[in-house]
């Protein structure tokens, strides 16, 4: 039940993707497991999310994609990579088509969930995967 | 990393406003992280530039879309803003959803402004354990303004008062009849009272009835310098914020203009930062099971040649000469 134990995530739409029930509802899984959760909702760009993780000193970052913003998505990837973010992984949920996967795996996405994946699932990744600060021990 | 060199690295880059360096120090004093407290210690005393703003109120209230108008217009003023928004931990698993700066989306991307959500990990009084240090950390990088949210709050969270210079009390319409109003608690800690969602057909009911009861306190107590003016908000459309601003440059203004009420306010808010530093210390030093300490107590205990509460006071003794 605290898989999370403190850990602190960012859940995200980015550009124009206005499909909030995915995120809201991981939102909430990953609160009933323990993690602290920053929710930044939706028309949120790539540099808006690096911001957000900066000031929030989050451990992961999970970007909800149902509209096909995958440019932004890899936009993110190196906005992560520039701003010296690449210890606070980045996964991605959502109907996510598998060619598109393969690119954004490549641009360093860390995890896709695709739709039918299990709350455990998403939980025990996070809490193995999270980038595991200073702070945490 | 409690070796000075580090301890003066990072000071250094905190006050020079290293935002990455301001948040992940306020993630090692979340974490109760070690040598945080030489770290405290240099910033505290470069500190105090900073006017540390509390908003408090229910919750949807629009605490957050009040703050995030506000930012807008201190950011024309040209002044750099700090936000710190606590929401609640989960009484369940200990996890939360930290909503609040979700409101504030204008704001990003603004170099003069810095949002940092917390979680209230189990505290009670609206805040968070971690709030008070990290109010240390924001106010000497320094910001201009720190903006201090509570979590939604009922009648009883009154801690805001005991870090903020200054408390803007948001109300929602419909809170209720007089007596509510009257009641001690939250309803005392406002120094600006604002109904927002003004647009309500019973907003300009509460309003009236929150003034008629500060005109009541008024008249009980004529010595007070300060009477919290009554306001109405629509923060979702930018209404009525500038009039909020104008009470709090003004309340300031008061505290200026009259030395023994900023004193007074002063006084209480070092009684309370250092009476609660102590506790902790002393809880800390109570837990440590630290063998000598805890027979010196309890044999006089078990024999009944002494009582706990003449312990008690041999110890403080100690503490306070």
């Amino acid at each position: 039940m605290n898989k999370g134990n403190g850990l602190k995530v960012i859940v995200s739409m980015i550009g124009l993707d206005g499909h909030t029930t995915g995120g809201e509802v991981v939102s909430m899984i990953l609160r009933d497991a323990g993690f602290e959760v920053v929710y930044l909702g939706v028309n949120q760009t790539p540099e808006m999310i690096v911001d957000a993780a900066i000031q929030e000193d989050v451990d992961a970052i999970g970007i909800s994609s149902h509209a096909s913003n995958y440019p932004q998505i890899e936009r993110l990837m190196q906005l992560m990579k520039e701003r010296e973010l690449d210890d606070v992984p980045v996964i991605c949920g959502g109907n996510i088509p598998p060619q598109q996967i393969e690119r954004l795996l490549a641009s360093g996405v860390a995890r896709i969930f695709t739709p039918g994946s299990g709350a455990d699932e998403i939980v025990d990744y996070l809490a193995a995967n999270a980038r595991k600060s200073q702070a945490h021990g | 990393m409690a070796d000075p060199h580090s301890t003066d690295r990072l000071v250094a880059e905190v006050t020079s406003g290293n935002v990455r360096a301001g948040a992940r120090l306020i993630s090692r004093i979340e974490h109760a992280g070690e040598g945080i407290v030489p770290v405290l210690q240099s910033l505290y005393r470069v500190g105090g530039r900073s006017r540390i703003i509390g908003v408090t109120g229910p919750p949807g209230a629009g605490k957050s879309t009040l703050i995030d108008k506000l930012i807008g217009h201190w950011r024309k003023r040209g002044l750099r803003v700090a936000v710190l928004a606590v929401d609640p931990s989960s009484p369940f698993s200990g996890g939360a959803l930290l909503g609040d700066r979700l409101r504030m989306t204008a704001h990003s991307g603004d170099d003069g402004v810095f949002i940092r959500s917390m979680a209230s990990r189990g505290r009670t009084g609206g805040l968070a354990a971690a709030a008070r240090d990290a109010l240390v950390v924001l106010d000497a990088m320094p910001w201009d303004v720190v903006l201090l949210e509570t979590v939604g709050v009922g009648q009883n969270e009154t801690e805001v008062m005991r870090h903020a210079s200054v408390v803007v009390l948001v109300q929602t319409p419909m809170g209720g009849d007089d007596v509510q109003a009257a009641k001690a608690g939250i309803m005392e800690i406002g120094d600006v009272l604002v109904v927002n969602k003004a647009d309500h057909p019973d907003a300009d009911r509460t309003a009236r009835m929150l003034r008629d009861v500060v005109a009541r306190s008024r008249r009980l107590h004529p010595d007070r310098v300060w009477a919290p003016p009554v306001l109405k908000s629509q923060a979702s459309r930018n209404e009525g914020v500038v009039e909020v601003t104008e009470q709090i440059d003004r309340f300031f203004a008061v505290l200026g203009a009259n030395p023994e009420f900023a004193k007074s306010r002063q006084r209480e808010r070092a009684r309370h930062r250092v009476g609660q530093i102590l506790r902790e210390l002393l809880d800390r030093h109570l837990d440590s099971g630290d063998g000598a300490w805890l027979d010196e107590m309890s044999e006089p205990l078990l024999s009944r040649t002494a009582d706990p509460y003449s312990v008690a006071e041999e110890l403080l003794s100690r503490v306070v000469a």
